[in-house]
């Protein structure tokens, strides 16, 4: 009887068809991914039943966080090159007597997260490349009612990106009375119209479970 | 070296074998693997949602009066600390802040909050759960524009329902203020409100959680 032979070479497994499926795989992940902005402050928010997803463009997000800062987030508009942000800065700037140089304002446009700078480190923030330094600058915008810094951002905001929309992101421990003054400067430079960011949280309910 | 025995017993032919070069992709698969698992962490699938309020203009004139409600229908639901809901019906009379009356406690379980206003707006749930049965089996074919805009016609023609205060004490936090309006959206209240609270109520609050009263008296 023939022995049957077995071949001595090593299995070589055709990688082809993996490699073909990891690269599928990988391009979908690279084009769907949107680099979720880091925030200055680790927030939890809320969840809730609403399933509309938040807008791309034209938003203006506050962060509130947990230790009762501020943040203040905009973006440069559907259209990049009508560069909303160094506009807006530079509005600031004259409001507050800061003369901001044109590498500032370019720094300024590319900053991806949220800023919670006062308008007096402003310069001293832009100039720092180092971002734990840069940490330790964001004590909040100032939101007291003798220096309402935030009030003024939202106006100018608002003056050069008409569109805006307001959204607001807040920690879940966050105090109310903050989130009542922000609400409240909001309402004075009257917006009236806002969106709370969320996270999903499905609740269904029955109509025979109510009727007991 | 398989290959090498092979060719020896061919007899020797030096003739150069016509092999599609074979590449190793380990390595590439390896690199692949990492990205992959990079950017799978990395990215946020799930986008963050928005829920939309919209707050009453404010109010310039200090001698306006309020509008008016009908005290049946009003529900307050003051949210206190500790994630706690106190909540009563009609309206106070600041004159009698001497003797304020009790006020309910609940709390943010489906049992607590939700009973209570699913309760109270019952006729117009069950409308809208109706007309959404309708859209989901089938009988009824709309887009869900159409859908929401017939929703929103149903509620604003409610006169039934409870026309809801929601009034936060300071202590309460952000989350407690989403989570009350997400109830509001889970029943489908058709009228609430976020208004400020009044030293009164404060008053109640502090009474019914025990904490010491701070609430200014302000009397006119």
């Amino acid at each position: 009887m023939p022995k049957i032979k077995l071949p001595t070479k090593s299995p070589h497994i055709d990688m082809t068809p993996m490699v073909d499926l990891f690269s599928v795989v990988l391009m979908f992940l690279m084009l769907t991914a949107t680099m979720s902005p880091n925030d200055p402050a680790i927030v939890d928010t809320p969840s809730s039943i609403s399933e509309k997803p938040t807008p791309n463009f034209n938003t203006m997000t506050l962060l509130l966080s947990k230790d009762d800062r501020v943040f203040l987030n905009f973006d440069n508009g559907e259209d990049t090159t009508l560069k909303f942000r160094p506009k807006i800065l530079a509005e600031m700037g004259k409001r507050y007597n800061i003369e901001f140089t044109e590498t500032e304002l370019k720094e300024f446009e590319k900053f991806p997260s949220s800023m919670g700078v006062p308008m007096s480190k402003m310069k001293d923030f832009l100039a720092t490349k180092d971002a734990k330094a840069r940490v330790l600058l964001e004590t909040g915008i100032p939101i007291d009612s003798l220096d309402n810094q935030l009030a003024d951002w939202i106006l100018f905001t608002r003056q050069i990106n008409p569109n805006v929309q307001a959204c607001i992101k807040g920690d879940s421990k966050t105090s109310y009375p903050i989130v009542k003054k922000v609400l409240d400067i909001m309402q004075e430079k009257n917006v009236k119209q806002f969106n709370l960011i969320t996270n999903l949280d499905a609740v269904k309910i029955n109509l025979a479970e109510i009727q007991k | 070296m398989a290959e090498i025995i092979q060719e020896e017993k061919a007899g020797g032919k030096r003739k150069a074998k016509k092999h599609a070069p074979h590449i190793d992709m380990t390595p590439m698969v390896d690199l692949m693997c990492l990205l992959i698992t990079f950017f799978m962490l990395t990215s946020a699938l799930n986008k963050p949602k928005i829920m939309e309020i919209v707050l009453p203009e404010k109010q310039t004139d200090p001698n306006a009066a309020p509008p008016k409600i009908a005290a049946s229908r009003t529900m307050n639901i003051l949210l206190g600390p500790d994630n706690k809901i106190y909540w009563y019906t009609g309206n106070v009379k600041p004159e009698e802040y001497n003797s304020l009356p009790p006020v309910n406690e609940t709390d943010f379980s489906p049992s607590g909050i939700r009973m209570l206003l699913l309760e109270r707006n019952r006729a117009l749930f069950k409308k809208i759960d109706n007309y959404k049965n309708l859209v989901i089996t089938g009988k009824l074919v709309i887009t869900q524009d159409s859908l929401n805009g017939s929703i929103r016609q149903l509620k604003k023609d409610d006169d039934t329902g409870p026309i809801v205060l929601i009034k936060a004490y300071k202590k309460a936090n952000y989350g407690n203020v989403v989570d009350i309006f997400d109830e509001m959206n889970i029943c489908g209240v058709a009228h609430y409100m976020l208004v400020d609270i009044t030293w009164y109520e404060e008053k109640m609050v502090e009474t019914a959680a025990g904490i010491p009263s701070t609430a200014v008296i302000a009397k006119k």
